[in-house]
């Protein structure tokens, strides 16, 4: 598999360089239709680290993960994406960029004509030359890393809704982007579900080594992915609560009303005086 | 009251510019890759072979009652054999294109803004970007090339039911001779007639095409969205089919005859 070969390469040269953050974004703010969305956010995920986006629902969440896809543009700031400046960036050389990232959309945006399969597979079947026993082998893959190898047939709609998350979580994983997106993986699950999905987000993160973005307003699985990790033993892969170095690189933004007003840690969240916080926290 | 009128013909200008953005975009997604060949034989099946039903069912029976209704008009007149040459010229210049061109808009038009509508409203438009894919590439270009190539084999098989169609009551119900009905059908066809009956269906379709994409991926709001997008394509579609007619039929007039 000569193509994908080639590029698993060029992942790994741009996950391992440090300096070149996965995602920035300087002084963006957008308005739709006149109202102010998002004003005059700045922030910078490092390779390997994890963004949490808090914020109460309309607080400006999924659109800062449609502006790092350049589904939107910004009406000012600067947003970076693995080293290339994308807020002006053209539709066609945006496609570039975007196999960079995976991202799982609030209600999952599975193709609901296609099986769980194709659905997975989409990208490497059709934006690939990857051989289709390849592409297969993949999917069996990813599938097998959601634990749902057994509905690879089955259509979108055949699913419940925790599965058609992890469909969603396969998907976007299945090319091997070097940073996900995740928008609101969780809400809406039952505890144990989430956290097997909680446990999914580690796991890449930690195995695969994935920058990641959360979005949630889900404080539980916020935490659980903050200050969790996923360590290879053997066969099997364990996760456990992360040490104080681990848990640095996972920082917490909380968005009020499409304005950053906190940042930091988890524990730095937790002890944060600010009212609106504390509210949240409680 | 004037500002009203502004705003109207700013979001007018704004819509058709839209529209023909929608259409550059198409033809250079036919003519470079990426090119979808998958979907565009899906959808070769989907708009011609699905609409196969409703383009018999209206073909035979405008034949048939156009030959009802000219068998009484020419009666006064002592033409009743004559009734082949009317069925024949309004048939494949006028009725076959125009008819065809509604059902579709009501059967493909509708089907298209419901689907990519639904799909805007779920986020699958911005999944498809997200891994890579133009939307105009995968969804549109097979549509419209599916409408464009299609619409004239709808609308000859139309044209041919129709003609059977008022052969039936022609020869049934008027008691005209079956020969004769043939003979006076040949007779009146000329050339440009066939030329004019088979270019308006290209133009027609590529119409109702576009314009069900464009209504269906500017789809806003939800499921009662997409609703609304459903028959506002309906309705622009089937209006268009009437006003293109119309124009086509002029320009091909000046050229042809
Ligand atoms: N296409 C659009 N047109 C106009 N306004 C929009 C559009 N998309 C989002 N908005 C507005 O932008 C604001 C932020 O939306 P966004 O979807 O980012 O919220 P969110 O934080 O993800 O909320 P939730 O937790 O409910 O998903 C909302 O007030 C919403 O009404
Ligand atoms: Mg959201």
């Amino acid at each position: 598999m000569p193509t994908f070969a080639i590029r698993d390469a060029e992942t790994l040269e741009r996950r391992s360089s440090p300096d070149r953050p996965a995602v920035v974004f300087k002084h963006v703010s957008l308005a739709f239709d006149g109202k102010a969305i998002l004003r005059d956010i700045s922030f910078t995920l490092l390779p390997g680290h994890t963004k949490i986006i808090l914020g109460a629902s309309g607080s400006g969440k999924s659109t800062i993960l449609k502006l790092i896809l350049g589904l939107l543009k910004p009406d000012g700031g600067e947003i970076w994406i693995h080293g290339s400046r994308v807020d002006r960036m053209p539709e066609a050389e945006m496609m570039k960029v975007r196999n960079h990232l995976g991202m799982v959309f609030q209600e999952g945006a599975l193709f609901d004509s296609l099986t769980v399969g194709e659905n997975v597979g989409y990208k490497l079947y059709e934006e690939t030359d990857m051989p289709l026993d390849d592409v297969r082998r993949r999917v069996e893959e990813v599938l097998g890393f959601v634990r749902l190898s057994e509905h690879i047939e089955k259509m979108p709609s055949e699913l419940s809704g925790g599965q058609r998350r992890r469909v969603a979580i396969a998907r976007a994983m299945a090319f091997k982007p070097p940073t996900l997106l995740y928008d609101e993986a969780t809400t809406g699950l039952d505890p144990i579900t989430a956290t097997t999905i909680d446990e999914e987000i580690v796991k890449l993160r930690d195995i695969e080594n994935v920058s990641s973005i959360v979005v949630t307003h889900q404080l539980r699985d916020a935490f659980f992915v903050a200050t969790h990790e996923a360590i290879r033993l053997g066969d099997q892969i364990e996760i456990s609560p992360a040490d104080a170095k681990k848990c640095d690189e996972a920082e917490f933004i909380m968005l009020k009303d499409g304005v950053l007003i906190f940042e930091g840690n988890a524990a730095e969240l937790r002890a944060s005086t600010d009212p609106y916080v504390q509210t949240f926290l409680s | 009251m004037l500002g009203l009128l502004i705003e109207f013909s700013k979001s007018a200008v704004l819509a058709v510019q839209e529209y023909v953005q929608l259409q550059v975009a198409t033809i250079r997604g036919v003519f470079s890759r990426p090119f979808y060949f998958h979907d565009v034989v899906e959808q070769f099946d989907a708009i011609g072979i699905g609409s196969l039903t409703v383009v018999l069912l209206t073909g035979f029976f405008t034949g048939a009652v156009l030959a009802l209704q000219s068998g009484i008009t020419l009666d006064q007149f002592g033409a009743r054999p004559f009734v082949g040459r009317l069925i024949s010229a309004s048939m494949i210049k006028e009725l076959g294109p125009v008819l065809t061109g509604l059902m579709l808009a009501g059967r493909i038009g509708s089907g298209i803004a419901a689907e990519l509508g639904s799909m805007v409203v779920t986020d699958q438009i911005n999944a498809l970007r997200a891994l890579g894919t133009d939307p105009v590439r995968k969804l549109v270009v097979p549509r419209v090339l599916a409408g464009f190539f299609m619409t004239p084999v709808l609308t000859v098989i139309s044209d041919t039911v129709g003609i059977l169609g008022g052969w039936i009551v022609a020869v049934y119900q008027l008691g005209v001779a079956s020969s004769l009905y043939w003979t006076s059908i040949t007779e009146a066809l000329y050339l440009q007639d066939a030329w004019m009956g088979i270019i308006k269906p290209f133009i027609l379709g590529y119409v109702i095409v576009t314009i069900g994409c464009y209504v269906g991926l500017g789809t806003k709001g939800g499921t009662q969205g997409v609703g609304r997008s459903t028959t506002n394509a309906v309705v622009a579609a089937s209006v268009a089919v009437i006003a293109v007619d119309y124009f086509v039929t002029r320009v091909l007039i000046t050229l042809l005859y």
